[in-house]
């Protein structure tokens, strides 16, 4: 007798990821649904691009059979999707030579958005402004703290860093967005 | 523009709002050519990946994995799948004390890596058949002869494909397998407790100490859970302290609590059993009260089933239930953050949510209000015949952004003082994974505000989901305050009852700030123990303050408060009389104690008081006190109460089983079945 998709509805993400690399196409099916959102989220925080993060997201999906044999099940699987995540977004960028675009994506994307939403334009503009005015591990490190509302522990368990980097990191992002609100009012 | 506390929380926020949704369209396309090339991986490497039922071993262990997995077996599958844990951590320890090299693929003693839930694993009955089978693993974890990372030939790689140097940190690592132990001993703690992968370099130099890393932790649960920290009541000796005086608890959260840890094959936190609340888990057929007094007590006195020098005197309280009820406003404020996303969170709310909905007449209100990042009114107040727009609202829900519960529950509280009218009960159910904290000042802030809003007439409920980060402290706190009950939600089955079977006690209070205080008579009774309420004593001088508040009881609810009572001449008297001190009590040998019970009518500020004598002498307990009893000495048991002596999980079990009575919901049964469990993964 197999679980059935109901009572898969409460398996935690380590099991099914177990189960799928065995072969389990339904517990793919319900782990990759469950994260699709999440991994979205993350990759548009990443990119500032919507498309730049369809994109990515569909990449990783795309990989992910193939990769998720690599996953051990006493790492917690959203830790684990969010280092290949980072390191997805990190490679295509480096490969595309995108890098510069993902940047410019914080741009585009809320031109857009500007004209959509008058009012919320002066938020957008300062979000766009200071995503583009951190360096790329900054900026990684803002969409897995504040955007995903990881722990500094948990950022860097996924970045394979210290706690004590990421502490520094963030001091840095602040000091950051100091200087722009000194710019500003200057 | 709102304020914030610094830059970093204006970036959180402005990153909150602009992230925009996923395209629906991209979605399903991404879906599709996930699954399309994970069906092609499995064709093509079928050949190279060992199955779960290779040839030599395919007779005894498969059967034996298909005799568990006959559903009519569950229960023993429940109780086994603790037996294996334990039985692992002895076959993985033993190599490492004898410090011998790191067990590799080929001499492989591969743990068995649990099936996702529980109660759906398959596996080998005895320690004695993991060693002897070397390759014993129903749940198909292989190790070694797999490259683990290496992309199939035949998949779709639509766009450009990306390294692999993400999975670094796993490769080389995966010779030794701790399977789902890892996440089944730890929890999934949200808190990120577990260790760091180790690199390969690191895990050849220190072994022996990572391979320890990775091994089960027994009993320890490693979480941001937070439980309120309370001693058991101590002994007390009546001459000294003849009046013990508590406020009476209707919540269940530490059962539901204790269930689902069992079930992972892990003890609860000692801090997290409350006894009164494991007790207070169960209906009891109790008398019912008649005519207009809103409930009955019944006081029996009979043999301490772990101590035939004490006896046990049982409090029963019965609550009326409601024939004609108000309508009620509900207004539920759910925790929509991120970290809501786990099935046994959002999704089980959104269930249970949906079940309680059938419970609800056609005049009830119902509004939605979520909170994560920034509080929003999902569903303005609906009248509860239109069911289809309260569920689709409910279904809409998604998870996402940090906890700002200060500003949901205002939200809340506003939307309920709109739908209030006259005569209706107005109640904020508040659902929630966890911290609760954010957007108001301290946890002190937010129950003074909770307790402000109890005043004026609409009352909190709060229902807990998921674990890894409850903070149960605050849930009990809130809903203490709120005139409500706190439920922990593990299962739809528990939503069931909380939601739908015991709806109207969860809903309506039939009697507010219920204090119990009893006077020991020293000339009879010698020394006695209040089981359980730990947090929930009040002062002396409290019972007759109208201003202190107290628990409430719920229409149809059944209360229980144990009292174990040793009788003056008994040879269970632990203290030696004061050389210097009063002299014993005289007269009036024929009283044991004397109980007073004061309650307010629902919205009355002035208390009433009811008295009662309980007379020396014991009687038979019967089936209902003493499946209580069972409860409470196993509630004993699991915070490590030395008071029961030789007294264990087999006396209780035996005691429950035998006062199991209709059980008409199978709850006592289920009992039963949690006692076996924790016999089983007890040390002792």
């Amino acid at each position: 007798m197999r679980p059935t998709i109901t009572m898969r509805m409460k398996t935690s993400d380590e099991a099914l990821a177990q189960a799928a690399s065995d072969g389990d196409s339904e517990a793919f099916g319900l782990l990759v649904r469950r994260h699709y959102d999440r991994l979205f989220r993350l990759s548009w925080r990443l990119t500032g691009h919507k498309a730049d993060a369809e994109d990515l997201t569909h990449d990783i999906l795309a990989a992910l059979p193939a990769k998720l044999r690599a996953f051990r099940a006493d790492a917690k699987f959203t830790t684990w999707l969010y280092r290949v995540t980072l390191n997805a977004a990190t490679d295509r960028a480096r490969k595309a030579q995108r890098r510069v675009k993902a940047r410019d994506g914080w741009g585009q994307d809320y031109t857009r958005r500007a004209a959509e939403a008058a009012d919320a334009a002066q938020a957008q503009d300062w979000l766009t402004n200071a995503m583009r005015a951190l360096p790329a591990e900054l900026r990684e490190t803002v969409a897995l703290t504040l955007g995903e509302d990881l722990t500094q522990a948990q950022a860097a368990e996924v970045m394979g860093l210290s706690e004590g980097t990421i502490a520094w990191r963030m001091s840095e992002v602040k000091r950051h967005l100091r200087e722009m609100a000194t710019e500003e009012a200057g | 523009m709102p304020e914030f506390k610094d830059e970093l929380d204006k970036l959180r926020a402005a990153l909150r709002d602009a992230t925009p949704a996923p395209d629906e369209a991209s979605k399903e396309a991404a879906l599709r050519v996930a699954e399309e090339n994970f069906a092609n991986l499995q064709g093509s490497a079928t050949a190279a990946r060992p199955t779960d039922t290779s040839p030599q071993r395919t007779g005894f262990l498969k059967g034996l994995g298909q005799m568990f997995m006959k559903p009519n077996l569950k229960p023993m599958m429940l109780a086994t799948t603790s037996l294996v844990i334990v039985g692992i951590g002895v076959v993985l320890t033993t190599p490492l004390m004898r410090t011998e090299p790191i067990p590799t693929a080929k001499t492989e003693p591969v743990a068995e890596a649990i099936a996702s839930e529980v109660d759906q694993s398959r596996q080998p009955a005895s320690t004695a058949q993991l060693r002897s089978d070397q390759t014993s693993n129903s749940s198909k974890q292989v190790s070694g002869g797999v490259d683990p990372s290496g992309p199939a030939e035949g998949a779709i790689f639509s766009r450009e494909n990306f390294s692999s140097d993400d999975a670094q940190s796993e490769i080389g690592a995966t010779s030794f397998i701790s399977g789902d132990f890892g996440s089944v001993m730890m929890g999934d703690s949200d808190g990120g407790m577990e260790p760091l992968s180790p690199s390969p370099k690191r895990l050849a130099k220190s072994q022996a100490s990572s391979m320890r890393d990775r091994l089960p932790q027994p009993q320890v649960a490693q979480s941001n859970d937070q439980f309120p920290d309370a001693t058991a009541n101590p002994l007390k000796v009546t001459s000294e302290e003849p009046v013990s005086t508590f406020s009476i608890d209707v919540d269940t959260a530490s059962y539901a609590w204790l269930r689902s840890s069992l079930s992972r094959g892990q003890l609860p936190d000692p801090k997290s059993v409350r006894v009164e609340e494991l007790v207070n888990y169960f209906p009891y057929a109790y008398p019912a009260p008649e005519g207009d007094v809103p409930f009955q007590q019944t006081v029996t006195v009979s043999e301490t089933p772990w101590n035939p020098d004490t006896q046990l005197m049982h409090i029963a309280i019965q609550g009326a239930q409601v024939t004609e009820r108000p309508p009620l406003n509900l207004v539920f404020l759910l925790d929509t953050s991120g970290s809501m996303q786990d099935a046994n969170k959002l999704p089980l709310l959104v269930q249970s949510f949906r079940l309680m909905l059938g419970q609800l007449r056609p005049e009830d209100e119902v509004a939605i209000v979520t909170y994560a990042g920034s509080a929003g009114t999902v569903l303005e107040p609906t009248k509860a015949s239109e069911r289809r727009k309260i569920e689709d609202a409910l279904l809409r829900l998604h998870a996402g952004g940090s906890t700002a519960g200060g500003e949901g529950l205002r939200a809340a509280y506003a939307l309920a003082g709109q739908m209030s009218r006259d005569g209706e009960v107005s109640r904020v159910l508040l659902a929630t994974d966890g911290d609760f904290n954010v957007g108001m000042q301290s946890d002190a802030e937010l129950k003074g505000f909770v307790e402000q809003k109890r005043k004026s007439g609409t009352y909190l409920s709060v229902f807990g989901f998921g674990r890894g980060n409850v903070n149960d402290a605050l849930m009990q706190t809130l809903a203490q305050n709120g005139n409500g009950q706190a439920a922990y939600i593990d299962t739809l089955a528990e939503a069931q009852k909380v939601l739908v079977d015991q709806l109207s006690g969860a809903m309506f209070t039939i009697a507010q700030d219920v204090k119990i205080q009893v006077e020991f008579n020293p000339a009879t009774v010698a020394e006695y123990r209040l089981i359980g309420y730990e947090t929930r004593a009040l002062k002396r001088e409290d019972f007759n303050n109208d201003k202190v508040d107290a628990g409430e009881i719920g229409a149809g609810h059944t209360v229980t408060a144990l009292y174990e009572v040793t009788p003056v001449g008994s040879d269970a008297v632990l203290t030696d009389p004061l050389r210097f001190g009063t002299v014993a009590a005289e007269g009036n040998t024929s009283d044991l104690a004397f109980l007073r019970l004061r309650y307010k009518e629902p919205g009355a500020t002035q208390s009433k008081l009811l008295e009662e004598v309980v007379p020396v002498g014991t009687r038979d307990a019967g089936s209902e006190a003493a499946f209580s009893a069972a409860i409470a000495g196993f509630g004993q048991l699991l915070r490590g109460n030395t008071a029961l002596g030789d007294w264990g999980y087999s006396d209780a079990i035996a005691l429950a089983n035998a006062n199991k009575g209709d059980d008409a919901f199978g709850y006592r049964a289920e009992a039963v079945k949690l006692m076996r469990l924790a016999q089983s993964l007890s040390p002792n």
